[in-house]
């Protein structure tokens, strides 16, 4: 009999570990993805398509294509899972039974916990939200922009500041930039989490005339009064409010009784597997990982967790561990950005702005759906050069 | 100190901001000259507490670390 593997959600994770496992394991294991739109959604494009970059049709495609042959795809929102029972309902009445069970289902967007915010503001970390900013950029004539962070943990930390170095580059295209003020609201005192990273961004911001607001961890918004005000005790005036919506784990996992109070699943750091549960692991942005949230973050994981699942069916100890390891790249505009790398051990060393960072991103976007979804995209090539040189002239083994 | 903590907020095994994020939160259900204790492990943590109590106008009156735990405790401002 082969081994059921059953891997919720068709993203990059979800869809990755599923054609790694069927490759691995072949007539040892029958693989079925649920997803339940059966549309494959290129996430990291929202931000071109709000900037007029790119369009939807580019960012999304059939799953069906993206996976192998021998991958089953079930076209079902699954509703409840029985880790005891081995199984999954889903909502059409229908059940699925699993001896591995992997969770890539990612994150929710909740805008409704945020007073005012779907009235008041902007965003693009959906397709359709990314397409009514791009609409409301192309009415604007000038005017306040402040663009801020509504929750936290939040889906591609490096966005926000992408989004301003790429709006100040729009603006000005247009002939508006001078009409405009634009204002990045960090929840810290820095421009971005990461230390060494805001070192690099914050010169640059400066140049470009983008200020910075500290310490402004987003409340609520108050559309009429045109004003968004921080736990904090502060209050911005905008034209023009752009946010990332607060997160939290899905439905399914709040139904289950698997995850924490936001929903995220309690997983190992190493294994991926999820605490307190037997042959069910989980990758990608509903993890309770203290790491990005991120494609790339569920890139990384999903061959760890079909090896795993591989190394159990055909009875030998897993030996694949995740390391903890990110890539991101960091567009800041003028066609040129920089990448963050970095793993549990290992805080990113960020070059200095470039055009090769901009290309590789570019190249990255264009080669997407050849290559990660089938895993034809080696690890060693995400990598970077082992020995590459940092700005300080240490070498960096990120 | 004769005064009783007023809150306890577990950031054990999160990453900034969160911790700065949630106290934020935290603190605006206390009153003025209550006191907030933070646990982390963050090791960011230990200046993003001092700056943010420093800019919110919040008094962090103690900044410790036993075994890997950080722990903070701000007064209320």
């Amino acid at each position: 009999m082969p081994a059921k593997v059953v891997v919720l959600g068709g993203g990059v994770g979800g869809t990755l570990a599923a054609n790694l496992l069927a490759k691995e394991l072949g007539r040892d294991a029958k693989v079925t993805v649920v997803d339940p739109t059966g549309m494959h959604v290129y996430q990291p494009g929202f931000l071109y398509l709000a900037l007029g970059q790119a369009n939807g049709r580019w960012l999304a495609r059939d799953e069906r294509t993206l996976l192998r042959r021998d991958v089953d795809l079930a076209i079902e929102r699954a509703v409840r899972i029985h880790p005891d029972a081995g199984t999954v309902q889903l909502e059409r009445g229908g059940r699925l039974d699993w001896d591995y069970l992997v969770i890539a289902t990612g994150a929710r967007l909740v805008p409704d916990q945020i007073p005012g915010l779907s009235e008041g503001a902007f965003g693009f970390y959906s397709l359709e939200d990314a397409e009514r900013l791009r609409e409301e950029l192309r009415r604007f004539r000038g005017g306040r922009v402040k663009v801020g962070i509504a929750g936290i943990p939040y889906k591609c930390p490096p966005a926000p500041v992408e989004f301003v170095f790429m709006l100040d580059q729009y603006l000005r295209r247009r002939g508006l930039r001078e009409r405009s003020e634009i204002t990045l609201l960090s929840p810290l005192n820095r421009a971005f989490t990461i230390e060494s990273a805001s070192k690099v961004i914050q010169p640059i911001m400066q140049k470009r005339g983008i200020e910075l607001e500290t310490f402004f961890n987003v409340e609520s918004v108050d559309p009429s009064a045109g004003t968004v005000s921080s736990l904090e005790g502060d209050k911005a005036e905008y034209d023009l409010l752009v946010l990332v919506p607060p997160h939290r784990g899905q439905e399914l996992i709040d139904a289950s009784h698997l995850g924490d109070a936001s929903g995220w699943l309690p997983t190992d750091r190493h294994t991926l597997e999820v605490a307190e549960t037997e042959r069910i692991f989980a990758i990608g942005d509903g993890t309770d990982l203290p790491i990005s949230k991120s494609g790339s973050t569920a890139h990384f994981e999903a061959p760890v967790v079909a090896s795993r699942i591989a190394s159990l069916v055909k009875g030998t100890a897993p030996r694949s561990n995740y390391g903890g390891r990110v890539m991101c790249f960091l567009e800041t505009g003028d066609g040129r950005a920089t990448s963050l790398r970095f793993d549990y051990e290992h805080p990113p060393v960020p070059p200095q702005p470039n055009r090769v960072w901009h290309v590789a991103k570019w190249l990255f976007n264009r080669l997407y759906w050849e290559t990660v979804p089938q895993g034809r995209i080696p690890e060693t090539a995400m990598r970077g050069s082992r020995n590459e040189v940092n700005d300080d002239g240490e070498r960096s083994e990120s | 100190m004769s005064a009783t903590i007023a809150k306890t907020l577990d950031m054990k095994g999160f990453a900034c901001p969160l911790p700065i994020a949630k106290t934020a939160q935290a603190i605006r259900e206390l009153d003025v000259g209550d006191l907030l204790e933070v646990l982390a492990t963050d090791p960011g943590s230990v200046p993003d507490f001092a700056a943010w109590s420093g800019s919110t106008g919040h008094a962090l009156i103690e900044s410790t670390e036993t075994d890997g735990v950080f722990r903070f405790l701000i007064r209320k401002g």
